[in-house]
């Protein structure tokens, strides 16, 4: 019960806070998707062929994917600068509350952000002209995809020390992947070797099964399995590291 | 009657890089045993660096010790995290309410992290800011929402003009009229002086000494505790 209402008042002062900011989230937050869809959806899209369907219901999926990973990690960041500039992560850590509602709470919120973010995208695509198949399992997909990256951006958060490593994460780690996992392009194009590493990350997972849900075709329940096994694990990494803060 | 706090052997070494870039350990808080009596003002009295704020983020459950133990009541800190958690409240050197939210959602946060319903958050709010003012004393109000049993105040009344210190002075004597322990820590002698019961001195992680401000100056033969810390410590007190 406590356990619960921990994760609602974690929660809660992420929603405040987002509540304030909306409109702006909102705006912000249509502006790259839009790019991508402009360029490569409707620029250099007319001028490829993908095995079925049009460029554009190929790559929204892709889009989706990238787009859930970026926010649901930026989303969760700022809990670096709680941690080591304000320090006002201590009023959790003083707190009587179960140490994983903190992981679970703040997931959550930026679960929340992926989502709003990912129906923008969904809203703009369809007026691009896209089509997608929606159905329970792909909202689960994507649900999964901003669970992973908020832990991992959690995880980011309590282990790095500086504001220049954070962002160096963005650049070494998340802009490589938005293009390498199955976003833009089937990952059938890379070599042998490189598409074995990239098939060890989530994203591409993710991209694989938004796109077979989204255009109808066939997914792989590995990729799902691949999944569910990075969220556990990095929910557990997650609450062993906060934990450790008290080093 | 069992003290409130037990503090053996209590023990903080950080690892960090000495002048040539090698790594060392640093003792910060050096075998530090002492007790505080149930409802008594717990003075921590010591120079920058004398290890004040490692020993309350200890006793906070902030930080573990390198070694050494805590008993609240009798019992390990550490295994009863939860209901120590439950009955502390903090007031920290440096103001770290959460930037992105208002003063008083600050404030709901914390009742709501002490799992307090909402009328009891909305009244306990509105009571406390009706006697105390501005950013350092909503620390202090934030610390005494949820009526914890024994508050912690690091450097309480640091940098504040003397008309708020004796305020922040008198809410502490009415919170021990109100059967709250509390421990602080003070760069100002005559703060111990005129709120502490018993004092420690504390210098280069090492208790030095511990008794009330009376005895101090009486054994001692000074007159003011000022001299008995210069005469203790060998160090001016303020920076
Ligand atoms: N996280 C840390 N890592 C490394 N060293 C630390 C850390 N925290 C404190 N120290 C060192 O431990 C010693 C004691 O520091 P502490 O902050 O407890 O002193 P203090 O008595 O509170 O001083 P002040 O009056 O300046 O607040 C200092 O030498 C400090 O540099
Ligand atoms: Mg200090």
């Amino acid at each position: 019960m406590n356990a619960l209402m921990d994760i609602w008042t974690v929660f809660w002062r992420d929603w405040v806070v987002l509540k304030r900011r909306l409109t702006k989230f909102i705006l912000s937050r249509m502006v790259a998707p839009m790019l991508y869809l402009v360029a490569f959806g409707w620029g250099l899209g007319r001028s490829i062929e993908v095995s079925s369907g049009t460029y554009l219901d190929f790559l929204v999926p892709g889009i989706l994917a990238l787009n859930s990973m970026n926010i649901s990690f930026n989303s969760i960041t700022p809990v670096h600068a709680e941690r080591i500039y304000h320090k006002s992560l201590e009023e959790y850590l003083i707190a009587p509350i179960w140490p994983p509602a903190f992981v679970i709470g703040k997931v959550l919120a930026a679960v929340l952000r992926g989502l709003i973010s990912s129906a923008l995208i969904v809203v703009l695509a369809l007026l691009f002209g896209a089509h997608i198949a929606f159905s329970p399992l792909f909202l689960a997909v994507l649900v999964l995809n901003c669970i992973i990256f908020a832990e991992i951006g959690f995880l980011a958060a309590m282990k790095i020390s500086t504001y220049e490593e954070m962002g160096q994460v963005n650049t070494y780690i998340l802009l490589p992947m938005s293009f390498l996992c199955g976003t833009f392009f089937s990952t059938h194009a890379l070599p042998a070797a490189v598409r074995i590493f990239i098939e060890l990350l989530p994203l591409t997972h993710t991209s694989y099964l938004l796109r077979g849900l989204g255009t109808g075709t066939a997914v792989s329940s590995l990729s799902l399995l691949v999944l569910l096994a990075y969220a556990l694990f990095c929910f557990v990494w997650g609450c062993r590291a906060f934990s450790q803060l008290r080093r | 009657m069992q003290p409130m706090m037990e503090l053996e052997a209590l023990t903080k070494r950080f690892r960090h890089k000495d002048p040539e870039g090698k790594a060392a350990w640093k003792t910060a808080v050096d075998g530090l045993t002492l007790s505080v009596e149930r409802g008594e003002v717990f003075g921590l009295l010591g120079p920058n660096g004398a290890g004040k704020t490692t020993t309350i983020r200890m006793l906070t459950l902030l930080m573990e010790p390198t070694s050494g133990r805590i008993l609240y009541d009798g019992r390990e800190a550490a295994a009863h995290a939860q209901a120590v958690k439950q009955i502390i409240g903090v007031v920290p050197q440096h103001v770290n309410f959460d930037q992105d939210l208002t003063v008083r959602e600050n404030l709901e946060l914390h009742a709501r992290l002490h799992h307090m319903d909402r009328a009891a958050r909305e009244a306990r709010i509105r009571q406390l800011l009706d006697y105390v003012g501005m950013k350092r004393r909503l620390l202090i109000v934030r610390a005494l929402i949820h009526r914890p049993r024994v508050l912690f105040l690091d450097e309480p009344t640091v940098a504040l003009d003397p008309q708020v210190r004796r305020r922040i002075w008198s809410l502490v004597r009415k919170m021990k009229a109100a059967g709250v322990t509390v421990f602080l820590t003070t760069h100002y002698i005559e703060e111990a002086e005129a709120l502490c019961d018993r004092v420690a001195m504390l210098a280069g992680g090492h208790l030095v000494d511990l008794d009330t401000p009376a005895h101090f100056c009486e054994k001692m033969g000074l007159s003011t505790l000022e001299d008995v810390f210069l005469a203790l410590t060998g160090k001016k007190v303020t920076p």
